[in-house]
């Protein structure tokens, strides 16, 4: 069965998978609220940023939070000066890391539910006397809410799924940031394909049940 | 533009879209049914909207009893749901994920003060009751609107605006909101503002008309003298005809009539099952109505009126000509040729018998 080393990698991944979907659920609402009611000339230069790491290569995007993030670069000064320290080789940089990577997995979802939302709901609750907060909270997040379900889903998988910036910006430390894609690497890279089957294996039914689970929800409410 | 001393709404509003611009100077009656009529394109629901304040680039000035809503030049803006309204749209717009008990309350809880019209009351003008454990997707088109109708009720607003609230039904969906919608003019003090561009519609729930065309109020007025003006643009004199309250007097059992008096005298309409002393509003078209000299012998047509000439103009064919009558009262408009018109020798002051072909009943 998984060994120690393994057990960890697991907790650890699930760990920062659940952290940076939560994160992302936070700071993605609105992001993607913005998004889809602008009218602002810099809405495309903003969508276009988040869609970003959809197109990068994961060596790319964790090469220039290294340095954002590194002794020299102005997070880490900022980090520094707040007595953090400084993020890389942390497990929260890799959840920083994380945030960006994932972004759009959670982002365009809710865009896309908010906009097919529409405003008239929002009319509606105002002529009801809901103000632009309550309207949010009772009409927006039930109706937005299988968007935000697969927001959830995707932001999650697609974390657990990460190895390219994981590996610029964590590295390899056990417990700390070796996390589930790094660890088979090692197992490969040291000939362990016993162990590296085990947990691709894992990866693969994780990954097809949850894009099962995804394809076969169905919308809930429509607005009529 | 006519002001009235009851008037309450003052209601100033500019504006400016690519292509179109509302610019409006309305001082509205604070009681009773408003129709803001017009075709599509007018600015009808634009005004509506500003009148919520769901226009954002709305410009303009809203007093509503003594309370200022907007006062642009001040920056003043109170939000759509800071004000006591209700807003019914052209489709029903129920959250489709509460149910119906849950989406008349919505609005409901978020009053605090003075729940003038109760929930019950509410319920029962609609005739829902039997609908409010349902979701709104189990319902059909009529009992959404109902239902629409109902929650903006519910929150005992002081203004009510609607949107074309039946134009999203068919003849039959429309027959069976209707009486609903005449019992709220009859039994609510509510102050309604009801956009519409059915003419019969208008017709039959309005006791103000504002006549909009591409975004300016070209008329404003009570409902039966604003139909019956003839100096309104063309688009409106195609369909001129008048609309006259009567009341049931007479049943003639021998003949299946039924008498409507009025100010001006009396016609006879077929049998209606309305019992005497029941008002109806019926509309009388200009080109079903023809005139005569004298009081003509040997004719079919049952109904016959003496009325003075007062105004004539033009139709919307060179042919024909527009005349308003007098009949003790009662404005009438027929429509006729200006042959006619010359052979009749038809001036102002003149009397004459007007002969009514056939009304229309807007009940």
């Amino acid at each position: 069965m998984l060994s120690d080393v393994d057990l960890a990698a697991v907790w650890l991944t699930l760990k920062l998978a659940t952290i940076t979907t939560m994160i992302l659920l936070i700071v993605g609402t609105p992001i993607a609220w913005w998004l889809a009611r602008t009218g602002s000339k810099w809405k495309g230069v903003i969508g276009a940023v988040v869609a970003l790491p959809l197109v990068l290569p994961p060596t790319v995007l964790g090469f220039y939070l290294l340095i954002a993030l590194g002794p020299h670069g102005p997070v880490g000064q900022l980090t520094q000066l707040l007595g953090w320290g400084v993020l890389p080789f942390t497990f929260a940089g890799l959840v920083v890391a994380s945030v960006f990577y994932s972004m759009p997995f959670v982002v365009q979802p809710l865009q896309q539910a908010f906009e097919a939302i529409g405003v008239r709901p929002l009319e509606v609750a105002a002529t009801l006397r809901a103000s632009p907060w309550d309207a949010f909270f009772t009409v927006v997040l039930p109706l937005a809410k299988p968007g935000f379900i697969t927001a959830a889903i995707l932001g999650f998988a697609h974390t657990v799924g990460e190895f390219g910036v994981v590996l610029m910006i964590g590295g390899n430390i056990p417990e700390k940031t070796r996390v589930v894609s790094v660890q088979i690497y090692d197992h490969v890279e040291a000939l362990e394909y016993a162990e590296a089957h085990l947990l691709a294996g894992g990866m693969l039914l994780f990954s097809f049940f949850v894009l099962l689970a995804l394809y076969s929800r169905k919308g809930t409410h429509t607005w009529k | 533009m006519e002001i009235t001393p009851d008037s309450i709404i003052q209601a100033r509003f500019q504006v400016i879209w690519p292509g179109f611009t509302l610019d409006v100077d309305l001082e509205l009656p604070g009681r009773g049914v408003t129709a803001l009529f017009g075709h599509s394109g007018s600015g009808k629901t634009t005004l509506l909207r500003c009148l919520a304040g769901l226009e954002q680039h709305g410009h303009g000035f809203l007093r509503f009893k003594g309370a200022v809503w907007q006062d642009s030049a001040r920056g003043i803006f109170r939000p759509t749901h800071q004000r006591p309204l209700g807003y019914v749209f052209q489709e029903a717009s129920l959250f489709p994920h509460l149910s119906v008990r849950n989406n008349l309350d919505y609005g409901r809880k978020r009053v605090n003060s003075g729940h003038k019209v109760s929930l019950d009351h509410a319920v029962e003008l609609l005739g829902i009751g039997y609908l409010l454990d349902r979701m709104p997707d189990r319902l059909s088109g009529g009992e959404r609107q109902r239902v629409a109708i109902a929650r903006a009720l519910a929150t005992s607003p002081e203004l009510l605006l609607m949107d074309e609230p039946l134009a999203a039904l068919d003849l039959k969906r429309k027959t069976e909101i209707l009486p609903y919608l005449e019992r709220l003019h009859d039994e609510l003090k509510i102050p309604v503002c009801y956009v519409s561009h059915l003419p019969d519609e208008v017709a039959r729930l309005a006791d103000y008309v504002v006549l909009l065309t591409e975004g300016r109020a070209v008329a404003a007025g009570g409902l039966r003298e604003t139909l019956a003006r003839l100096d309104l643009p063309t688009a409106f004199t195609e369909d001129a005809g008048v609309v006259i309250e009567a009341v049931v007097a007479e049943h003639d059992e021998r003949y299946y009539l039924t008498r409507l008096d009025f100010p001006g005298g009396s016609i006879f309409v077929a049998r209606r099952r309305e019992t005497i002393g029941y008002k109806l509003r019926f509309r009388v078209h200009a080109r079903d109505v023809s005139l005569a000299l004298t009081r003509a012998e040997g004719t079919s047509i049952v109904n016959l009126l003496p009325a003075t000439v007062t105004e004539i103009a033009d139709a919307d064919t060179p042919a024909h000509v527009l005349v308003r009558l007098n009949a003790d009262g009662t404005p009438l408009i027929a429509r006729i040729t200006r042959r006619s018109l010359d052979h009749l020798s038809v001036v102002p002051g003149k009397p004459l018998w007007v002969q009514i072909k056939a009304v229309a009943l807007l009940t």
